[in-house]
């Protein structure tokens, strides 16, 4: 069980109101992404579920019971941080049990968990080894094995992978996801990687200055994008957003095309310009293209076989049906 | 060309690092030289380095005119007394500076070097009157408790400084794994912060063996520790050169086998953890 629900919860630093009153549920097993910019909140939001923070206001439920004022070695969660926060004077062993030795779980079960999280996740030959002869992906194997072993209501992740190179944090994240997959418990993951947050989310909880900007799957949000702000957050490359005339075409103040949704041809465009950059990345290409007379740069990603040029002039066609319209407050216009 | 010039500068340094080195280290041979020499040699003019009648009279006129040993044990009390009792004390005042800071936590540690910068004559009477009062006068714990007074404003400091370098979160992780604060400080924050209470142990026990103001003003027998056993040798009846020097060889000896063999933990204590 690990259904969390966060109510009117506010959290101020002195006189600065990191999160103004904000509602959530957090269903038992999803695995929730809390996604946003730096100083998004994210962080501060994750901590006061963990009870390392105190809220202003507001209250907390961890599967209905109210959890306010119980201090987070009682509430049942697990906690993977971004610097592993291993204990560097235990070897892996000992990290691994240190929750349970705390818990006074037996001996023989203590052993048993072990071995069984050390299989899972390739550690058995580190057991004995202190965390610092251990490289960046074996720690944080470490640190998820501590988490897992207590059976928590709820893992809670803070920036796990954010310490690790481009091809293990790959690896790490199909491992992470196997791992809720296997387990079905919840999971809280915060990140400020929105690629992270398409890839291993049931749920998205997209975040802005404390204000939860839009909740909802991956595909919800790519589709359906509440406001500017999410439209240009989710998606990679960046979704283009068009003012000035182009957009009132549409009758709106904004419009918005992923570069996935826009056709490449050599004549016979709606728009046409000037190829700045091209990124060949082989199964696809990426057009920058300058001079459309629609403001910034269009960004536009065509099959890895079209072979444009810088300096090529080239025209650009957005699918009708995939054209975003937000009005003068950056809502969506359905 | 390069490495030449490596070489050479290497060469100058350890030079330099040598002239430093025995320079500071002189006054200290020459003592323990001193102490070898007769009466006679010890004020000859000019004076002899190393030939001369090596002679152990001195010690043997030392031990018989004084009870070493009786001094040594004060000293040994009063400096590592003194230097516990400012680890328990210091220990929960640093730890909750460095883990639950206020608005004027640096305030207070300021104020509490400060007090370092006071002259010590200046509190001199305050002190000696209430040392009569309490009967506390050329007591070991008096000085003892005067001692951890003097020094306790850099045990806090290097405390402080070494519970600041252990990163947070890992007591975080404590807490999320279910340890009381008992627990934490018990397995996780005490096993960590070892070094760093070992280095200012052992600072702390050199400054109280070496400490002479207080130890001198507020002694008279019973609780005199090694300064005053040295002080005693000094007097204006005469110039006892070689025998000043045996007691003071003698009341500097433990302590600068203490420092030489624990050199590392004491270098890393007085750099505040600067160097890692």
């Amino acid at each position: 069980m690990g259904q969390i629900t966060l109510e009117k919860v506010t959290k101020k630093f002195g006189d600065v109101e990191v999160i103004p009153p904000l509602d959530l549920t957090i269903q038992d097993g999803e695995f929730t992404v809390f996604v946003g910019p730096s100083g998004c909140g994210k962080s501060t939001l994750l901590r006061l579920i963990a009870g390392l923070e105190d809220m202003t206001t507001g209250a907390i439920q961890i599967d209905g019971q109210d959890a306010t004022n119980i201090p987070p070695a009682k509430r049942g969660l697990a906690m993977v941080f971004q610097s592993y926060a291993l204990y560097p004077h235990m070897s892996v062993r000992k990290n691994i049990a240190f929750p349970m030795r705390m818990a006074k779980i037996d001996q023989a079960e203590q052993d048993r968990r072990i071995e069984q999280a050390a299989a899972a996740l390739n550690l058995t030959d580190y057991l004995d080894r202190k965390p610092g002869q251990l490289s960046g992906g074996q720690r944080q194997r470490v640190a998820i094995g501590r988490a897992i072993v207590r059976e928590p209501a709820a893992f809670l992740f803070d920036e796990p992978l954010s310490n690790l190179d481009a091809a293990l944090r790959v690896g790490m994240r199909l491992e992470i996801s196997e791992l809720h997959k296997r387990l079905a418990t919840t999971m809280i993951y915060v990140t400020h990687d929105q690629v992270e947050a398409m890839t291993m989310a049931d749920k998205i909880v997209v975040l802005r200055a404390g204000i939860i900007e839009q909740v909802g799957s991956p595909l919800e949000l790519y589709k359906a994008p509440r406001n500017v702000f999410v439209a240009g957050f989710i998606g990679s490359p960046k979704m283009n957003l068009i003012e000035g005339p182009e957009a009132t075409k549409h009758d709106a103040q904004t419009i918005g095309v992923r570069p996935e949704h826009i056709d490449v041809t050599d004549s016979d465009g709606q728009w046409q310009g000037v190829v700045g950059v091209a990124e060949h990345l082989g199964s696809d290409t990426f057009f920058h293209v300058h001079e459309t007379g629609l403001g910034d740069m269009i960004t536009v990603r065509a099959p890895g076989e079209v072979n444009f040029k810088h300096g090529d002039r080239i025209h650009l066609t957005p699918r009708a049906d995939q054209i975003h319209r937000f009005d003068a407050e950056g809502l969506r216009i359905s | 060309m390069a490495r030449s010039i490596n070489t050479q500068r290497k060469l100058i340094n350890t030079l330099a690092a040598w002239a430093i080195g025995l320079l500071i280290f002189f006054p200290i041979l020459w003592t323990i030289l001193t102490s070898f020499k007769t009466e006679a040699t010890a004020i000859s003019d000019p004076p002899v380095f190393l030939a001369f009648d090596w002679t152990l009279e001195n010690y043997t006129a030392v031990l018989e005119r004084s009870n070493y040993a009786r001094f040594l044990w004060n000293s040994v009390i009063i400096a590592g007394g003194s230097t516990l009792l400012g680890i328990i004390v210091a220990v929960p005042a640093a730890w909750s500076m460095a883990f639950v800071p206020s608005k004027r936590t640096k305030d207070i540690l300021l104020w509490m070097l400060s007090t370092k910068m006071l002259p010590a004559v200046g509190v001199l009477y305050p002190i000696y009157l209430i040392f009569i009062k309490m009967g506390l006068l050329d007591t070991k714990i008096g000085l003892t408790i005067v001692l951890m007074l003097i020094n306790l404003p850099i045990i806090v400091w290097m405390l402080y400084t070494y519970f600041k370098e252990i990163p947070g979160e890992i007591l975080e992780a404590a807490r999320m794994d279910g340890a009381t604060l008992r627990q934490e400080l018990f397995y996780i924050l005490t096993p960590m912060a070892i070094p760093g209470i070992a280095s200012t142990l052992l600072l702390n026990v050199i400054l109280a063996w070496n400490e002479a103001f207080w130890t001198l003003n507020l002694t008279a027998a019973k609780a005199a520790p090694l300064t005053a056993f040295i002080a005693s040798y000094s007097s204006p009846e005469g110039l006892f050169y070689a025998k000043l020097s045996a007691a003071s060889t003698m009341a500097i000896a433990p302590i600068l086998i203490l420092g030489w063999f624990s050199q590392k933990q004491l270098v890393s204590g007085l750099t505040f953890g600067a160097v890692k």
